[in-house]
Parts: C-alpha cells; sequence; structure tokens
C-alpha cells in the first residue's frame, strides 16, 4: 500500500509524456472521452484511422502487461444497473462537456486552461458527492 | 508515421494507467471517498501526467509540429452551460462504477462482462449526448 504513490507517479508519468508525444508529432490532444466519441458517432471519419490505431494500443499494451503480471484486477461492481447508469452517464456527460480525465484533466491543467480546471473542479466534486450518497447513505456501491 | 505515432501513443497511455492502477476502480473510488479509507494515488497520477505535459506546451510555442503544419488553437475559454452540467454528470457517473473513458477501455480485456457492459453503455451515452445538447439548447431559448 506504501509504494502505491510511486506507481502512480511513475504510471501518471508515462500517461503525460503519451499526450506529450501525441501533441508534439501529431498536433493533436490526447482526450480519451474525444477521440472514442469521434470513431462512436463518425463525426472523426476523415482521421478514423489515427483514432483507431490509438484505441487499438489502448487496449492492445494493458491486455500484454496484465498478462504478463498474471492478470489485474479492476473491482468493477456486479450491479449491472449501476454499470449501465453510470456507462450511460460518463458517455452523455463526456461528450457535452467535450472532455473527460484526460483531455481536461491532463491536457486542459496543464495549459492552465480555465475550462479544463473548472470541468475537472465538477466533476471531482460530483464524483465525490456521488461516492458519500451512493456508498454511505444509501450502501449500493 | 502520425499512424504509427498514434499506436504507441496509445499503448503508453495504456500502459500507464496499469501502471498507475487506475484500472483498479477502486483506487478511484478510494480517491474520490473523502469520508473512507482516502488513497491518495489518484493524486500523483494526475501529477505525475502534468508535469511532461505542461512541458510539452511550453514547447509548442518555439517550434511546429513534427507530422502536421500546426498545433491545435485553443477553444474559447467561455464556461458554458453544457461544460458544467456534462462535467456533473460525467462525475456522477466516474463515481457509481469508478472508470472512465481511457482506463475503461484500457480494462477491457480483464474487466469480464462489467468491463464490456460499461464500455457499451459509454458508446450508447456518446450516442445519445447530441439529442441531451440539443434539449438543453432548447430549455435554454425557452426560458
Amino acid at each position: 500500500m506504501q509504494v502505491d504513490w510511486i506507481y502512480g507517479l511513475v504510471g501518471g508519468g508515462i500517461i503525460g509524456l503519451a499526450a506529450a508525444i501525441f501533441l508534439l508529432f501529431n498536433a493533436r490532444i490526447m482526450g480519451a472521452s474525444g477521440i472514442i466519441g469521434g470513431l462512436v458517432d463518425g463525426s472523426g471519419k476523415s482521421d478514423w484511422t489515427e483514432r483507431a490505431l490509438l484505441i487499438a494500443g489502448l487496449f492492445l499494451a494493458p491486455a500484454f502487461g496484465a498478462l504478463i503480471m498474471g492478470g489485474s484486477e479492476t473491482n468493477i461492481t456486479g450491479n449491472y444497473g449501476v454499470i449501465v447508469a453510470a456507462g450511460l452517464l460518463v458517455g452523455v456527460g463526456t461528450r457535452l462537456a467535450n472532455g473527460c480525465t484526460s483531455g481536461h484533466g491532463v491536457c486542459g491543467i496543464s495549459r492552465l486552461s480555465l475550462r479544463g480546471i473548472v470541468a475537472t473542479g465538477f466533476y471531482i466534486v460530483a464524483g465525490g458527492l456521488t461516492v458519500v450518497i451512493f456508498k454511505h447513505l444509501l450502501g449500493v456501491i | 508515421m502520425r499512424n504509427l505515432v498514434s499506436f504507441v501513443v496509445g499503448s503508453l497511455f495504456g500502459l500507464g494507467l496499469l501502471i498507475s492502477g487506475m484500472t483498479n476502480t477502486n483506487k478511484v473510488q478510494g480517491w474520490l471517498d473523502i469520508f473512507g479509507a482516502w488513497d491518495p494515488t489518484l493524486a500523483f497520477v494526475m501529477g505525475g501526467a502534468i508535469i511532461p505535459m505542461a512541458i510539452a506546451w511550453q514547447l509548442t510555442k518555439a517550434r511546429k509540429p513534427v507530422f502536421a503544419d500546426s498545433f491545435p488553437t485553443p477553444p474559447a475559454p467561455q464556461i458554458g452551460r453544457n461544460l458544467v452540467i456534462g462535467s456533473t454528470l460525467f462525475g456522477m457517473g466516474w463515481g457509481l462504477a469508478g472508470l472512465c473513458p481511457g482506463p475503461a477501455i484500457a480494462s477491457l480485456s480483464f474487466g469480464g462482462v462489467g468491463g464490456v457492459a460499461f464500455v457499451l453503455s459509454m458508446a450508447a451515452g456518446m450516442l445519445i449526448a447530441p439529442h441531451v445538447r440539443t434539449r438543453l439548447d432548447q430549455a435554454a431559448t425557452a426560458s
């Protein structure tokens, strides 16, 4: 438990490096919801290959990593009602806000974007309140 | 070359999420849960990711991108209604499941049926989003 923050810092550094390479080489913002959203609703047709290959790497690299590590735990809830509700909220919310943890959080805050900072403030407070209500008050999650 | 860069970027992104523990929903919900056994990891992940990216933004000032003509222009700085409502809805979903879009894809191979169900629901939500946006705009003009 004590070394988790080191893994966090190293893993975070690799995420930041990935975002930096995408910006400096391809002049693109590494926002997961925008890249996925463009594939899902067809708005990213003009750069479909670029998006699809990024998502392929995002899926395959941890798949191999987890295989080498002998599996990795997600601890995702077994309550499918919660899963579907959460997925819908994340899908609608990130597209409405034009960004998620990677786009607004990592890429936005790092250039001191007011939109990124405000968005991050709202989703963290909303997430915190949701955990308090659904875990401690209702006991659903 | 742009396509190769994209694949490398996606792979690094995924490995970073796996190593940092962000594919483990307990760690994300543990960070959001300030009244429980608070887990500080997510703050280190965010900090660790923001540092290289802040350097990259500085580098964009004096040069051109390697495989493109120009860097993206920042969006208009207005804080709109959709940004606030969207981020709040996203945060609620993030808190409920402990997953956001990046880690949802990164953990798809070992997240079981629940992980697949989350990604499919998220995709459905992304398809509904334009309709929600239209409704919100209509409600705003009507009031």
